[in-house]
């Protein structure tokens, strides 16, 4: 596979069409506003940026600007509201919904040269980033004080703060401590008519309506973040971290509901399947368990005294269900070497296949066991390997899709087996998706969670925020509205999806 | 009691009391209402809270939302409860409790319903190790002013899927519509308590040990710290840190606080006045930088009392009807602070600016009340600005 980590699936190339008189008039009054070097309309420069971490969506972007200043972004925003051009914003590009996929004709403003760390300030535990800052370097500017920025994707060593605010990134702790949301304390956002709006701040509530609340994981439709102010946490005093390894997936799956039950709340509870397991010992040697049909990394922080008396409680638990080895790391490289067989495991996977699809989706903790067994029969029926990686403590399920993309249909048949996935989540209960967003890739599914009159509801926000609808169109939603219009009443201009431009 | 007045706060409504009252029972009813009537609605739960918005500008019908009591699920397993929004906090701690858990929020307004708590965005001290409701709510159906139904979120806690609008709601005083049901993430009710009363002689010395709480790996539910009236803020306090956890951490923890602390006495229990809202004259909550606590309380009037969520940012002040509000949220501004009447003498009341100045998010703020509620129905003149 090209690009290991991601999705690889047999797509079309984009073909190198002319730009539109539009988009040259655009790049033109683009150049000289912020420069030559920031605005790029090369044809072989722009397929750099047609996809995300989802590389089964492809579309070669108008123009592509690499943001050097918040006024670069001011000015872009701007122009492309006055032209009516549609834009999309794009931190590092390793989303997997197609959250980041361009706008055909459109402008894809790339906000990875904004790094600055604008402020650190342990007395208040905030960090004021730019958006293109990497998440872990959040955590190295808090280090010296002995504070984190606690939300942590396993992409965060190269995913950017505003994406993760775009997303309302998750990650492996966020059992503990919540999500970017319950994280981010403010922004400075360039609004889709140009506007700059300060939403939120360095306090804990601000008079007035939560903005701020809505806009985190917007997924890029209400506008660009251009600062971002951020809570750090103190560091634990003690975190430790073990690993268990079971027979059955039935008993993996019960010690985590034993867990919680016995109202213990670890920091995080990560599971990995047989087949998970194996694509990770096959990339990094993690040394897990052998024989292991499902293993469950738990870590608990704390004081020292809480965290020990309740690792104990772990343990009994587990081997209450018949745990067969238990591990425990005895100092940060141990811990480092069990996280790594976790984190890696959505790459580690192409050393098993030479293709896969990574699905997310959410079901109600209590449901694991019966979600499990579907989701194998449902594999058995459709001859396709899936393997489960998933944050067992609040029931967000990873199923990695493994097919062959060279044979012909493997990626559909992949594809149809995740969204029937998906169903599956909506109908325990759950969630479409508990950390990758929506984007291009599971707008359909939207009208199966949410009705008509929900989605309507949300449409009033993006009608509020960008009622020309030129911020990051064609995500999230599977109905485009046009703001004003009567619910309901659809025009023939719906049906035209710009974020699917000229792949079909 | 008369017509759009709660005996302990100010008036829901500007002048006369609303013209009829409404208590419907089901969602159904919520929306007939709407989609029946035209003319302006303010929802109220038990009305603990009508004096922390600014009074409605109108109010042709009150809309009780007590008649929405059913606790709808609660799944022990998931830590999560579905309940209607007349639902009253203590009721449901109470159901909760019998399965050892808890919803994680400790506002003390006595009879508070779910739907009053989120949308006048209540918390209490334990917002310290929990967050508030924006932290907890992870679901929510409301009625909006044209009689639609919608829903927002759902019964996981993780769940990104379209826009969070349980945000919006939060603190919106049914000035986006009028919530009916509420979905949230509970926790395990903590077996053992501790807690460490330090006696504080001044501000500066308030901030100091607030700030060596926060620092420490300490993991308190609450730090909170009481002045009691007629001296300067902060002079002659008592500050409290309180641990709840199992038996063995809040011992261990309350001894290191000791020490941190350079004394204390330790107790099973916090002291009474832990939680309690101040009263009297202008009852302000008062938003700001951590840090800047001991400057804060230096704003503030002499003759005030309070609390003060130490590690967090957040105070309650009861100051005289006389203060000069816009002199002290220009003198805390420096600190992102924000200074909010919640409670006011009614003859004082109508002239008040209830909420302070507007930022630059206003001209959005409008647009999305616009989006909500084109014909300006529910709850006017109640939020920001006029809003």
């Amino acid at each position: 596979m090209a690009n290991p980590g991601q999705t690889s699936q047999t797509v079309p190339a984009t073909r190198d069409s002319p730009a539109s008189p539009r988009s040259r008039a655009l790049a033109e009054r683009l150049r000289a506003v912020i420069g030559d070097g920031k605005v790029l309309t090369d044809p072989a420069q722009l397929r750099t940026y047609e996809c995300d971490g989802l590389a089964a969506f492809r579309v070669r972007p108008g123009i592509v600007v690499l943001a050097a200043h918040r006024d670069d972004v001011v000015h872009t925003v701007r122009l492309c509201a006055e032209a009516g051009v549609p834009f999309v914003a794009r931190g590092s590009g390793t989303g997997l919904s197609g959250g980041a996929v361009p706008v055909a004709d459109g402008v894809l403003i790339v906000l990875s040269r904004l790094r600055a760390i604008v402020s650190v300030d342990p007395d208040n535990a905030r960090v004021v980033v730019e958006p293109g800052v990497i998440n872990l370097w959040v955590t190295r500017e808090a280090a010296p004080y002995d504070q984190a920025y606690a939300p942590d994707p396993s992409s965060q060593q190269v995913c950017s703060i505003g994406g993760n605010v775009a997303e309302n990134a998750g990650g492996a702790h966020c059992l503990k401590y919540g999500f970017t949301v319950n994280h981010v304390m403010g922004a400075e956002i360039v609004l889709p008519d140009g506007d700059v709006v300060h939403l939120g701040g360095t306090a804990p509530e601000h008079p007035g309506l939560d903005l701020l609340g809505a806009f985190v994981g917007s997924e890029g439709t209400l506008g660009v973040a251009t600062q971002i102010t951020v809570r750090t946490i103190r560091a634990p005093e003690s975190v430790q971290t073990m690993l268990v390894g079971f027979h059955t997936v039935e008993d993996a799956a019960g010690t985590v509901s034993d867990i919680i039950a016995a109202g213990i709340l670890p920091a995080a509870i990560e599971m990995m399947d047989a087949l998970a397991i194996e694509a990770a010992e096959a990339a990094v040697r993690c040394g897990y368990p052998e024989g292991a049909v499902a293993v469950l990394v738990i870590e608990l922080d704390g004081p020292q005294v809480e965290v020990d008396e309740q690792f104990r409680q772990v343990a009994q638990a587990a081997e209450a269900r018949h745990a067969f080895e238990t591990r425990i790391a005895r100092d940060a490289a141990e811990r480092a070497l069990m996280w790594k067989g976790r984190k890696s495991a959505f790459a580690a996977v192409g050393r098993i296949s030479p293709a896969y699809y990574v699905q997310d989706g959410v079901i109600p903790r209590t449901q694991l066991p019966e979600v499990l067994a579907e989701i194998g029969r449902l594999a058995e029926a459709a001859d396709v390997r899936v393997a489960n990686v998933f944050h067992a403590g609040d029931g967000n399920l990873h199923p990695l899709i493994l097919f062959d993309d060279t044979v012909p249909g493997a990626a559909h048949d992949a594809e149809q087996l995740g969204f029937a996935i998906l169903d599956l989540c909506v109908d325990a209960g759950g969630s479409i998706t508990g950390e990758h967003g929506v984007g291009v890739e599971k707008k359909s599914k939207m009208s199966r969670q949410f009705t008509e009159d929900d989605l309507d509801t949300m449409q009033l926000v993006r009608c509020a925020f960008d009622p020309a609808g030129l911020a990051n169109p064609g995500k999230l939603f599977p109905t485009p509205r046009l703001c004003g219009e009567r619910p309901g009443v659809h025009t023939a201009a719906d049906t035209h999806d710009p974020a699917l431009g000229e792949v079909f | 009691m008369a017509a759009g007045k709660d005996a302990r706060t100010g008036a829901v409504v500007a002048g006369a009391g609303p013209a009829r009252t409404v208590r419907p029972t089901t969602a159904a009813e919520v929306a007939d209402v709407l989609r029946d009537t035209s003319g302006t609605v303010v929802p109220v739960g038990s009305g603990t809270k009508t004096g922390w918005a600014a009074p409605a500008t109108s109010c042709d019908l009150l809309l009780r939302t007590t008649g929405l009591d059913r606790v709808v699920e609660h799944a022990p397993g998931d830590l999560v409860v579905v309940a209607e929004a007349g639902v009253r906090l203590d009721t449901l701690q109470r159901q909760l409790a019998g399965h050892g858990q808890m919803l994680a929020l400790d506002p003390p307004e006595p009879g508070a319903t779910l739907g009053g708590v989120v949308g006048a965005n209540a918390s209490g001290p334990r917002r310290l190790r929990y967050g508030t409701v924006r932290d907890l709510l992870i679901g929510v159906t409301v009625v909006l002013a044209d009689g639609r139904t919608a829903k927002s979120g759902g019964k996981v806690v993780k769940n990104v899927a379209g826009y969070d609008l349980g945000k919006l709601y939060t603190g919106a005083h049914g000035g986006l519509g009028v919530v009916v049901s509420t979905t949230w993430r509970l926790h395990p009710l903590p077996p053992a308590a501790r807690a460490v009363v330090v006696p504080v002689p001044d501000a500066a010395e308030a901030g100091r040990l607030a700030a060596l709480v926060a620092r420490s790996t300490l993991t308190p539910t609450a730090v909170e710290l009481r002045w009691e009236a007629g001296r300067a803020a902060g002079t002659g306090s008592e500050l409290v840190v309180l641990f709840e956890s199992i038996e063995e951490s809040v011992r261990a923890q309350s001894r290191a606080a000791v020490a941190l602390l350079g004394g204390g006495a330790e107790a099973d229990a916090p002291p009474s006045w832990f939680g309690a809202r101040p009263s009297g004259g202008l009852v302000l909550r008062l938003a700001f930088e951590p840090f800047a606590l001991p400057r804060v309380l230096a704003a503030l009037p002499e003759a005030s009392s309070g609390t003060a969520s130490a590690c967090t940012g957040v105070a309650y002040a009861a100051v005289p009807h006389t203060t000069d509000l816009a002199a002290l949220r220009a003198a805390i501004a420096p600190y992102d602070g924000s200074a909010v009447v919640l409670e006011a003498p009614d003859d004082v009341r109508q002239g008040l600016d209830h909420w302070g100045p507007v930022a630059d998010s206003f001209g959005l703020m409008t647009r999305v009340k616009d989006q909500f509620d084109p014909g300006r129905r529910l709850s006017p003149g109640r939020l920001i600005g006029g809003l």
